[in-house]
């Protein structure tokens, strides 16, 4: 064990520089920047690369290079900058280039933006929105792992309460298991050979050694998601056993959940809740298990209902969902608003709670 | 003059007295047309790999476009990428394998339309990479229709009755804009519409991954080509158009400035 206070922002740039993360690049847009600032600290430190990139653009796409050459790389920003970099992550997904985006995302919006994407193609992206500065140190490790063994762009969807919170934390290196070899990552070897290296979305191959073309390769690409949506699900449970009232909530709302499920638990009120922890692939089976018993399952997310169609995929009874979550910012538009108070919280729980029917 | 008996076979089969053929290359079979620039830059590319012995510690990041078959029919390794991007995406690339040759080839659609901010940004880092720019003033691939280099005048499929700078604006040239950043250590612009042509602008290549494995700052290298189906002329008359036209408003010629970083 190696516990360290440290700031969120800090704690993730020492998981990615412990996890091997090499390369780094990213345009300042916070929550991000402390990210961007203290992996630019870190990465010569530590022989590596922290570039500033001229546009989220650019820095997606150098990522790209750099993790196609076959080192562990990263970029990031916040879901508005994370936009303009959709079509890359949609191309490294097609193209089996993998490396870790980190969207460090302004309030709650970006469920949709992390889940579904913006880029083109029969592509997903593995998503882990972890609750806390603990959780998204190891997230951060697991996800270069998950990167490398799929060769697939993943996403960690943290806020500015992971980023700014400090935190003891663990940052010791974690064993995931052996790898797949990177043999296909270019460095130049092979040309001349008459089997040179090629990394194309299409995989066209080459003249001499036929790829498997973009048909092929995009049916391999869909096959290779169907696999990740069963193997990669994670979720966490909370006072679920008997549970009459369910909420179910994401990232850092976890715990303002689970500390009004505790008090209403305290007053007798049979309630628990479920935390997807990979926002996709969702964990659609242990939620429908979750739920099976509920008279209610409530969806609490500080947006307009994002979530809330893949709880309503998952549970069989949609009659029994009700939406306790809300569009909800601060002045700065970059934090949670009002409704992650606890009491506003408890209200909206026990407003359904005293519906009664 | 030796009387050659054409009434019988051969007594013995014909013998090679030269090869010709181009080196790297996995199939002398390509989809483009009869007329087209882009293979002789990309023997050129091809020969110059060959003759500096980077051929096996290259790697080329490569953009949409006609020329984007070089990545299946020459045996380097290639990097696809997304259009216009290739200069972020090399830079990356290089970063990791600062030892190797890295490359872009990219056409003016690509890097003049869709990505002149990562080539600018590269130059302005002093990136050691080469960028490589096949300029036929259209978008060849989709059909033939307007570019960022278009020249005044120049008929496309989106231009129909010549560039008129008075709706249209004027065309960039890039590689003018690209020798004025500090950053950049070489800036050619060269032709493949003759056999002068063709060789000097092999020696503006080799000079560009010359000096790139020196490490003396960001490469680039501008081809002005031929594209007998985007243009709205005979194709026999392509490589004057070149000399006569595009020349006009983009000057063959080199500048060095030596080691930037």
């Amino acid at each position: 064990m190696a516990v360290r206070l440290l700031q969120g922002s800090d704690a993730l740039a020492e998981a990615a520089v412990t996890a091997g993360c090499r390369f780094f690049t990213g345009y300042p847009m916070l929550p991000f920047t402390g990210l961007l600032e203290s992996m630019a600290r870190r990465m010569p430190e530590v022989g590596g690369v922290c570039m500033n990139a001229a546009s989220e653009i650019e820095a997606v796409n150098m990522t790209i290079g750099a993790a196609a050459a076959g080192a562990r790389a990263g970029t990031g920003s916040c879901g508005q900058g994370i936009a303009l970099m959709q079509e890359a992550v949609a191309e490294a997904a097609l193209n089996e280039v993998p490396f870790v985006l980190f969207n460090m995302a302004r309030g709650q919006q970006d469920y949709f933006q992390c889940t579904r994407g913006g880029g083109w193609g029969d592509y997903r992206t593995i998503t882990l929105a972890p609750k806390d500065v603990g959780e998204a140190v190891e997230h951060t490790q697991l996800l270069f792992h998950l990167a490398d063994t799929y060769r697939a762009p993943v996403i960690l969807l943290g806020d500015y309460l992971i980023a700014d919170t400090n935190m003891s934390v663990d940052v010791s290196p974690r064993e995931y298991g052996p790898l797949p070899p990177k043999d296909w990552a270019l460095d130049g070897s092979t040309g001349g050979t008459g089997r040179s290296r090629q990394i194309w979305s299409w995989d066209i191959g080459k003249a001499n050694n036929p790829g498997r073309g973009p048909e092929g390769q995009w049916r391999h690409i869909a096959d290779k998601f169907a696999a990740v949506a069963e193997a990669e699900q994670r979720h966490e449970s909370f006072m679920v056993e008997d549970a009459e009232y369910l909420v179910v909530s994401w990232g850092t709302s976890g715990p303002f959940v689970d500390y009004v499920v505790e008090e209403l638990r305290a007053e007798g009120v049979r309630i628990g809740s479920f935390r997807p922890i990979s926002l996709w692939p969702f964990p659609e089976a242990a939620l429908a298990e979750a739920a099976a018993g509920a008279r209610r399952v409530l969806v609490y997310e500080l947006n307009a209902g994002q979530m809330l169609d893949d709880v309503r995929l998952s549970v069989a009874d949609r009659s029994k969902i009700r939406f306790v979550g809300g569009v909800s910012i601060d002045y700065s538009g970059m934090r949670q608003g009002d409704l992650l108070e606890v009491p506003a919280i408890r209200a909206a729980v026990r407003r359904v709670i005293d519906e009664g029917d | 003059m030796t009387h050659v008996p054409t009434g019988a076979p051969p007594a013995a089969p014909a013998t090679k007295v030269a090869d010709f053929g181009a080196p790297l290359l996995l199939s002398e079979e390509h989809h483009l047309c009869p007329g087209c620039g882009h293979p002789v830059a990309w023997r050129l590319l091809c020969e110059v790999m060959t003759e500096l012995a980077l051929a096996d510690r290259a790697v080329g990041v490569i953009g949409h476009g006609c020329y984007t078959q070089a990545a299946v029919l020459t045996d380097l390794e290639w990097l696809q990428c997304l259009h216009g991007r290739a200069p972020a995406v090399a830079t990356g690339v290089k970063r990791v394998h600062p030892d190797v040759a890295v490359f872009t080839l990219q056409g003016d659609g690509d890097m003049a339309s869709e990505g002149l901010h990562e080539l600018l940004h590269a130059a302005g880092r002093a990136e050691p990479i080469t960028c490589i720019m096949l300029n036929n003033g259209v978008f060849g691939d989709t059909g033939g229709q307007m570019t960022a280099t278009t020249v005044v005048g120049q008929r496309t499929k989106t231009s129909l009755e010549g560039r008129d700078p008075a709706s249209h604006g004027f065309p960039i040239p890039v590689a003018d804009l690209v020798r004025t950043l500090p950053g950049t250590a070489y800036v050619a612009r060269g032709a493949v519409n003759n056999a002068g042509s063709v060789a000097q602008t092999k020696k503006f290549l080799r000079r560009a991954f010359e000096l790139q494995m020196q490490g003396a700052g960001f490469t680039f290298v501008e081809i002005l080509t031929m594209c007998p189906t985007g243009w709205f002329i005979p194709t026999a008359e392509g490589p004057g158009y070149v000399a006569t036209v595009f020349e006009e408003t983009f000057p063959v010629g080199q500048h060095e400035s030596g080691a930037r970083r």
